[in-house]
Order: C-alpha cells, then structure tokens, then sequence
C-alpha cells in the first residue's frame, strides 16, 4: 500500500526530531531511509509504524491517514533492531504469537508459523529458543515473525547492522528477494549508504530531520541535490567555485595531468589507497574558492594508475570533466 | 633367551617414557583441581558450619529421648511417632494435621497479596516509572519499613486494630458502624495482614529485578503483533517475570510456614502454628520433640517448594 507522509513532524520538548517532513513511497516500493545517527529517521519509521506519538501532521496508509491506530490496525509490521525475539519462546511460538494474539486457534497458527518459517528457511530449527540461534538465524526469524500476519508495509529499523559484513551482503540478496516475491512495502532505515544503493527503489536521505533528497539511487548518486547528500552518500568531490556556486564531481570523474582540461588546479598528492580494481589518491588542493586547502580524491582505473604512478607530495594538475560537474543547492 | 630379552627391550624401553608424561599430566590436573577445591573452600566451610551441622545435629537430635529434666543421647522415633500422634485416626484431625492446615491457611493468604501487591508495585516501578533515578527511589522507599524491627512494626497495628483502635474509633465517628468491629486485631485477619505488611517487599525486590531485565522492545514488539495491555502482560511480562516470582514465593512460603512471632502477637497467642509448636516444645526443653517438629516443618516447606517449580516449569511448557 502507498505510504504518504504530510507534514510528518515529532517534537521532544524543545528539539524537534522530524521536521514537517513529506513523503510518498508507492506501494510495493522498497525505500531505504537513510541519514547518520540522530537525523530522524528511526523516529519516522516508528511514527509511521504507531510506535512513537506524531506532533503534528499525518501518517497515510492506502486511503487512510492513521491517526493513533495500534500497528495491527495500520497494516504495518515492523522488524526492531535487536530483533526483539520473545527469549522464552520457541522459534515457531515466536513467529505465531500475532496470530496468537488475533485468537488463532493452536494447530491453524502453528502451520501457518512452519510455512512463514519454510520462506526464511528456518522450518528445521522452529523448536530452538532464540538464545540458541545465531544472529543471521534471529534475523530470518524476526523476518518470519513481522511478515505472518501479512502486513501491507513492512518497516526495518537497521535491520543489517548486528550482522558481520559477509551475512550483511547475503541477507541483503534476501531481503530484496523476499520484497519482490511478496510484493509489499518495504521501508528500511539505514546508516549505510551502501546498503541504501543495492537495495531501494527510492532512497530518501535525511538530516537534522529534514528530508535532503528523495529519489532512486541513481539520480541520488548523478544528481545530489545539496553538498550534504553528495558528502554523506560518498564518491563525490565538493567544489566551490570561484563564483561561490557549489559543485558536485563524481571522484571517478577527476582527470589528471595532460587531461585535466581549462579548469585545472595544481594539487598535491596526500594518499595513495590501492583497492584492486582502481586506485584512490587523495589530493589537496589550494585556490578553489574556500579558505584553505580543499580535500579532493580522484578514483583512478588501476591499469590508467599503474601506467602513470604517483608518489605522496607530488604536485600535478587536476580538474574534471565539464560534463560531470553538478550544480548543488545551497 | 636372547631372543625374549631383544623383544622385551622395546617394550621396556616405551613403558617409562609414556608414563612419565602421563605423571606430568596428572600432576598438573591434580594441581589445577586442588587449586579449585581451595577456592571453593571459605564457601564450603561457611555453608559446612552455618548450615550443615546445624541441620545434622538437628536430625541427630530428633531422634533422642527426652523427660523432664534431661536429654538422652539414643536412637527412637519416639518423637515422630508423637508428632504424628492420633493421626491415623480418619474421623478427626489431629493436632498436627490442624497446626498445618493452619499455618498453610496463613501461608496461601500471604502468598497471595504478597504476590499480587508484590507484582503490581514492581511491575509499577518497573515499566510506569521511566527515569532510572526515580526507580532507584521508589525502590529504596519500599524497603525503608525494615529500617525498624519486625516487632515495631507489628506491634503498630495494634493502636490501629485494636477494640478502641483508629479504625474503629474512625468508623464509629463517621457513623457508619454502631459498635466496634471484633476480629480486627487477634485474628486471623490481622495476622495475614501483619503478614503481608512484613513480607511484600520480599516479593517486590525479586520480580523487580527479573522486570528490570526485560528488554522493553520486547513490549514493543508485542504491541507490534497486535498484543492488547493485558495480553503482553499475560504472554510477555509475566512469562519473563517467573524466575523473580519463583523467588519471592520461596521467601515468603518459607518466612510464613517458620513464624511463631507474627502469628503470636498478632493472633493474641491463640493462634497455633507449626513455628510456635516448635517455640513451645523449645522452651519446655523438650529440645528432641521440637527437632523432631523441626524436620518433619523442613521436610513439608521442601515438598512444597519443589511443587511450585514443578508447577511453574510445567505453565512454561504450555
């Protein structure tokens, strides 16, 4: 179902955690709220899930703005961070207690747990209590656990961030399996633009509990639309020009040398970091509008740098490709 | 002859070698598991002089003779056979049987609204209090009542209760009962309440802690599930909850089921009970009588316990 955020705002006494923010996310979108820690963006998926009270403005779901209906009656499942699996009950207990809750009768509930455990294939261990899973197998359980009761959105609160970096890549593949295959709405917070990148149809990137951009990766990587999107979602240079305009340069954009076209600037070489299929050098450079030394990397093919090496405290020419520079917001 | 020697010689040769490293081995296990067992040690010796002995030389004392003047050194179940005196016969409960029913009387009660008093305020403390600080005070303020003697704090009920008492006198002066109400004091009313005054606290302290530990996105998460107030509280709280209950129910059985005090001055030394049984055979110096009394007390409070663990793992199944 569409979620719709009007005017969506939480005040904590005198800080105000979201502000007036709005959104839409179609429905069977996968979102990915994304933002360092302390920029709202919890506090929007726990507004949108009933868990957190809303100070002014609306929550929309399907037809219907919420109001202060409980989760069940929103339609909304949410995955908590911890997991938050019942310790005193089994994994197939775990998964059925909503339906429990509904007054499912035992055997039906049971069933119905096996075959949501069957989809995150975790049938074979539904008797283990959670203390005996390890934290990939909480996560298919709490997974399990959110989408029985068939919800029409499902929210994930740093769903990936307990895991080690390998079970990150791989249950990342599943979740966007599980997304397709059921066709519901997905809204996933993160602090990791990384995982925002593989996984959404629209990334939403939240600071100070604005929204500073809102659309898929693509456009959010091409075109960030102000200097923190560009900073926070990585690989981008920020510029200001003489003008005192801001620009955005794609770091695998940078030219070097002979190549560096009209605008180039003389830049001393400060980092040279080897990551297998390109090189990242780190460069500073004087008089490019700001005061002081402007911190800039050029991600360079590692064949392109292998032909032309660089050693630390080199001083070169580097500029960019006109077509590359993407004018920011203030 | 040669020949038995050349083969032995291998043989001969490998036996030492082997056992001297399997010596190393053992020496060094011997020497990590004598460090252990002085470890447990203090331990072991406190619980050796404090609860062993004691409970040893009671049971050896139980089965001694006894008349009026002194105890005899012997081996007779003569005091079991009267503590258990008339029992056999069905159409009327013995002393001992009533002295029981009496004390479990109590001991239910008690458990009871220690255990709803007891959860209520702790689940209050617990989950409706948010600020840590705020907690610790409430909490310390629940345990500031045993700052006084159990004796202070009983005998207060008396002006309370009494036939003259506030309660009364209150009553009377608003008009709503004509003549004092009986049976406030020297009752057993007034000894379930004395009670349950003394010993809530013993139930509040345990199912706090066990509260304090449940994670709260835990509720969250069964609200999450559609879980109504009081189904989290049934399918949540109270299921992580049992180990703090279990506890505080031990400490109260135990206290109620071992009180000859609460039971004598709030019941005006009418009231029996196995605890002041016991006193009674004590002071009487019929110390094998009252050791007899006193196993046959440990032995019921430890059938007991072990039915409400039982009881308690068998609603985990569930």
């Amino acid at each position: 179902m569409d979620v719709e955020l009007i005017r969506l705002t939480k005040r904590y006494g005198n800080t105000t955690a979201v502000d007036a923010i709005d959104l839409k996310v179609r429905s069977g979108a996968y979102c990915c709220l994304l933002g360092p820690s302390g920029c709202g963006k919890t506090t929007t998926l726990r507004m949108i899930g009933g868990h957190e009270t809303v100070s002014s403005g609306d929550v929309v779901i399907g037809p219907h703005a919420v109001g202060n209906a409980t989760p069940a009656e929103r339609g909304t499942a949410m995955m908590f961070q911890s997991y938050a699996l019942f310790p005193h009950l089994n994994c197939r207990d775990n998964v059925a207690f909503s339906l429990k809750m509904r007054g499912m009768g035992k055997a039906e509930r049971r069933a119905k747990a096996l075959a949501m455990l069957d989809l995150v294939q975790m049938a074979h261990l539904a008797e283990r209590l959670p203390a005996q899973l390890s934290g990939g197998q909480q996560q298919r359980v709490a997974l399990a656990r959110a989408l029985v009761t068939g919800p029409k959105v499902l929210l994930l609160d740093e769903p990936l961030s307990a895991l080690d970096p390998f079970l990150r890549v791989r249950m990342r593949t599943e979740l966007k399996r599980l997304q397709s295959e059921l066709g519901i709405t997905f809204i996933h917070v993160t602090h990791s633009q990384e995982e925002a990148m593989a996984l959404s149809d629209l990334v939403v990137v939240m600071n100070g509990g604005r929204i500073e951009q809102a659309a898929d990766p693509r456009t959010v990587f091409e075109r960030p639309a102000t200097a923190f999107v560009a900073r926070f979602i990585g690989g981008h240079n920020i510029i200001r020009l003489p003008d005192s305009t801001e620009i955005a340069v794609r770091a695998d954009r940078m030219r070097l040398g002979p190549q560096a076209g009209s605008g180039a600037v003389p830049a001393r070489v400060v980092s040279v970091e080897y990551q297998g299929t390109s090189v990242h050098v780190g460069f500073e450079a004087d008089g490019l509008g700001g005061p002081g030394a402007t911190a800039l990397t050029a991600v360079i093919d590692d064949a392109a740098y292998a032909g032309r090496p660089l050693a630390l405290g080199q001083t070169v020419s580097l500029g960019w490709d006109a077509a590359a520079a993407h004018h920011l917001s203030a | 002859m040669t020949d038995t020697a050349l083969s032995a010689m291998p043989a001969i040769a490998k036996t030492p070698s082997a056992s001297t490293a399997t010596a190393g081995l053992t020496a060094k296990t011997r020497r990590r598991r004598a460090l252990a067992y002085l470890q447990a040690a203090p331990m072991a010796l406190v619980f050796l002089v404090f609860f062993v002995v004691p409970l040893g030389l009671t049971l050896i004392v139980s089965f001694w003779a006894y008349n009026e003047y002194e105890i005899i050194p012997s081996f007779t179940v003569q005091n079991y056979i009267d503590v258990f005196e008339g029992c056999l016969n069905t159409a009327e409960a013995c002393t001992t049987v009533r002295t029981y029913l009496s004390t479990l009387k109590f001991c239910a009660l008690t458990w009871v609204f220690t255990l709803l008093i007891g959860f209520t305020v702790a689940y209050f403390v617990a989950f409706h209090v948010r600020s840590r600080t705020m907690q610790m005070a409430l909490f310390l303020v629940c345990t500031i009542p045993f700052w006084t003697s159990n004796v202070i704090r009983m005998i207060s009920w008396i002006p309370l209760l009494g036939r003259n008492g506030l309660v009364n006198d209150t009553l009377m002066g608003m008009g709503l009962i004509k003549t004092p109400i009986e049976g406030l004091l020297y009752s057993d009313f007034s000894v379930v309440l004395a009670f349950v005054h003394l010993n809530t606290v013993f139930m509040i302290v345990p199912i706090f802690n066990s509260m304090a530990r449940i994670d709260r996105a835990l509720i969250e998460a069964a609200y999450d599930a559609g879980a109504t107030g009081w189904q989290t509280l049934w399918n949540v709280v109270v299921p992580l909850a049992k180990p703090g209950i279990a506890i505080g129910s031990i400490f109260v059985i135990t206290l109620v089921m071992g009180d000859f005090v609460t039971v004598g001055v709030m019941g005006g030394q009418q009231i029996a009970s196995v605890g002041k049984v016991i006193q009674v055979q004590m002071s009487a110096l019929q110390l094998p009588a009252a050791a007899a009394n006193a196993v046959v007390l440990l032995g019921a409070v430890m059938l007991m316990i072990v039915a409400m663990t039982r009881l308690i793992d068998l609603r985990k199944e569930l």
